[in-house]
């Protein structure tokens, strides 16, 4: 695919700012198509990743070997930079991997954690079952999410440490207003 | 009714994420794509950024060496030898209205939040191919039109003045990070 020449770009300036149009340069990749037609690409992606699905608990126990190893780390180092952001990363790439490989209360307890690491004004202070209480029933899930009658209970679980960890969030920072902010917004991410 | 060709179309995934680069190349194939490259840090994908030439960018947030917003801050260079142009998906876990706000200031422009969904992502391949939006130039902004809505009765700070531009009606990106689809 060809990206447009400099002569096709189209730049008209005002008092503030530069206004830059182009002819689309990925026009030609759009074709139409009668009403009827029945090739889905969406329906045929989604059976593609449902192919991945005998993967998905193992890629999930690597994810959360890692997240167990990150806080590890933190026991023998302390909160360094470098410890601190492996232990965000691995609970961050559960957080926003762990529902489409099956595990949904996985993901709520690890977006928890993130919101411990990211918002607590000093980790060191971060009562240290705050940190094993979410990773110990992240592994749990883990272990136990084939057992249907586990799930609500996972919920559940999930459900709890977010309170703790707001209400332990909220009290640390109510003199940082900024903080404070961002943590009672309301989460964008798509309703399950 | 209109479809992609999506063997026409050449991509960039920039995951440091094994699992999710798979689960991405995985989506486009079966769409159809043929030319997927892939690269694990920011570093990596800005080099073949200016190697493959994609034309769709499809990049996580955190990512070491510099990440995501980084890699569309140096692709969004107005005097660069490359295409600064290309449209740029920010695909992350990062679920906060603040981050969709900085992601849209450095130039991405599109937001899917995780968990990832074939549909979200084909509507946001969709929507870059076939609404491609004006690019912006300001003393401390170069890309995408940032304005979804015309409020003529605005009057705030950021007014850009002397224009009567039209303004493509789309929901906000906030809006379309807080929707699946």
């Amino acid at each position: 695919m060809a990206k447009n020449s400099a002569r096709d770009i189209e730049v008209t300036a005002f008092a503030t700012h530069q206004i830059i149009t182009q002819p689309n340069p990925l026009r030609k990749v759009l074709r139409r198509v009668d009403e009827k037609d029945t090739d889905d690409p969406v329906a045929r992606a989604e059976q593609a990743l449902a192919s991945l699905s005998g993967e998905f608990k193992q890629w999930m126990t690597t994810e959360v070997n890692r997240l167990s190893a990150a806080y590890l780390a933190i026991g023998n180092d302390g909160f360094t930079r470098e410890r601190r952001d492996e232990l965000f990363h691995a609970a961050h790439d559960i957080k926003g991997d762990a529902v489409t490989f099956g595990y949904p209360a996985a993901a709520g307890i690890a977006e928890s954690l993130c919101r411990v690491i990211e918002h607590a004004p000093d980790l060191e202070e971060v009562p240290a079952e705050l940190f094993t209480h979410h990773i110990n029933a992240i592994l749990a899930i883990l272990h136990e999410n084939t057992r249907l009658d586990s799930i609500s209970v996972s919920a559940e679980l999930s459900r709890r440490l977010r309170k703790v960890a707001d209400d332990y969030l909220a009290d640390v920072n109510r003199d940082r207003p900024e903080h404070l902010e961002v943590i009672l917004a309301p989460s964008i991410a798509p309703a399950e | 009714m209109f479809r992609i060709d999506f063997n026409k179309l050449r991509f960039l995934i920039c995951d440091d994420n094994p699992h999710m680069r798979r689960i991405l190349r995985t989506l486009l194939h079966s769409f159809g794509a043929r030319e997927v490259y892939e690269a694990e840090d920011g570093a990596t994908a800005l080099e073949m950024y200016s190697h493959y030439v994609p034309d769709i960018v499809i990049a996580d947030w955190a990512m070491p060496i510099f990440d995501g917003l980084e890699l569309a801050q140096m692709i969004r260079q107005p005097e660069s030898k490359g295409n600064p142009y290309a449209p740029i998906i920010m695909l992350t876990g990062h679920s906060e209205k603040r981050r969709v706000t900085v992601a849209r200031d450095a130039g991405v422009t599109e937001f899917l939040a995780k968990p990832i969904s074939a549909k979200g992502l084909y509507q946001r391949i969709l929507n870059v191919v076939a609404n491609p939006r004006p690019f912006i130039k300001t003393k401390t902004y170069f890309g995408p039109d940032r304005r979804r809505n015309t409020n003529s009765a605005y009057m705030g700070p950021e007014r850009r003045v002397g224009e009567k531009h039209e303004v493509l009606q789309q929901p906000s990106l906030l809006d379309k990070a807080r929707s699946t689809i």
